[in-house]
């Protein structure tokens, strides 16, 4: 069952994210990338990541891709129908990238695939099991997020602060 | 399931580069990177059944990380949109050599 879903979700992934890359609108394209993130969402709940496929899909699918669709309709994107996509000699370079990238990827998960990752193996699952049902999704998190990791995380609520000043300081015309 | 989730991740990951650089729209363009973040949290969730809770840790830093370079960035596209009335990244020559 959890094979099928993954399959299932693997295949609306990367179906939402070639629709982001090939559609002509800047809308279709972000309707692409919502579905992307869900399905993404959907596969995070399957490894048993479930505040996460919330946050995913509140946070991410949510609210920046709002952001994303209230920028859109600001420029009043959309009615520009020049071709977007880069073809000729762009394309050839697009390849090249992708396919580095790819075999960079694909060389490394090889490596990893005889056994290669060190730490904990299934025992780790189990322990993460167990904390799922003793503290809940939520807890799960919070508790190293406010232990170990409290001062990654007041440092992130200040890159936020950072990054809304920042955004209200560009967006706004020169006076 | 693992080696799958790793190259779901690293098919989104090469479908994101590929668009970072096949497109010309600079919004495309961002959400493309987005894309690539994604992936990349894909890859850290798979792996934390590995290695334990923190990979589920970064995956939440990674998405403030995401949330205000979207805010920042869309900004940054909003204020050279107001420059030169569009967002197609062939216009915006000014570093060009």
């Amino acid at each position: 069952m959890t094979e099928i879903l993954f399959v299932l979700f693997a295949f609306v992934a990367v179906g939402g994210a070639i629709g982001v890359v090939i559609s002509r609108t800047p809308v279709a394209s972000l309707l692409f990338m919502v579905t992307t993130l869900a399905a993404v969402g959907g596969i995070y709940i399957l490894f048993e990541a479930h505040f996460l496929a919330a946050i995913q899909v509140l946070v991410y699918a949510g609210a920046i891709m709002v952001l994303f669709l209230f920028v859109i309709m600001l420029l009043n994107l959309g009615h520009d129908y020049r071709a977007d996509l880069k073809f000729g000699l762009w394309s050839l370079m697009a390849l090249v990238v992708s396919g580095l990238t790819a075999g960079i990827l694909a060389s490394g998960f090889v490596s990893l695939d005889d056994n290669g990752i060190r730490p904990g193996g299934a025992g780790v699952a189990a322990e993460l099991d167990a904390a799922l049902i003793e503290k809940g999704a939520a807890g799960m998190i919070a508790e190293p997020l406010f232990t170990d990791y409290v001062v990654a995380f007041e440092l992130v609520g200040l890159l936020l602060l950072v990054a809304i000043v920042a955004a209200v300081v560009l967006a706004k015309p020169r006076t | 399931m693992l080696s799958h989730a790793l190259m779901l991740s690293a098919a989104l990951f090469v479908i994101g580069t590929l668009g970072v650089v096949v497109r010309r729209n600079a919004i495309i363009i961002f959400l493309c990177i987005e894309l690539q973040l994604n992936a990349v949290n894909l890859a850290f969730v798979a792996l934390s059944r590995y290695t334990g809770i923190e990979g589920q840790l970064y995956v939440f830093f990674v998405m403030t990380v995401a949330a205000a370079e979207a805010a920042v960035g869309l900004a940054i596209i909003i204020a050279i949109f107001r420059h030169y009335k569009t967002v197609n990244v062939d216009q915006f020559n000014l570093l060009k050599w």
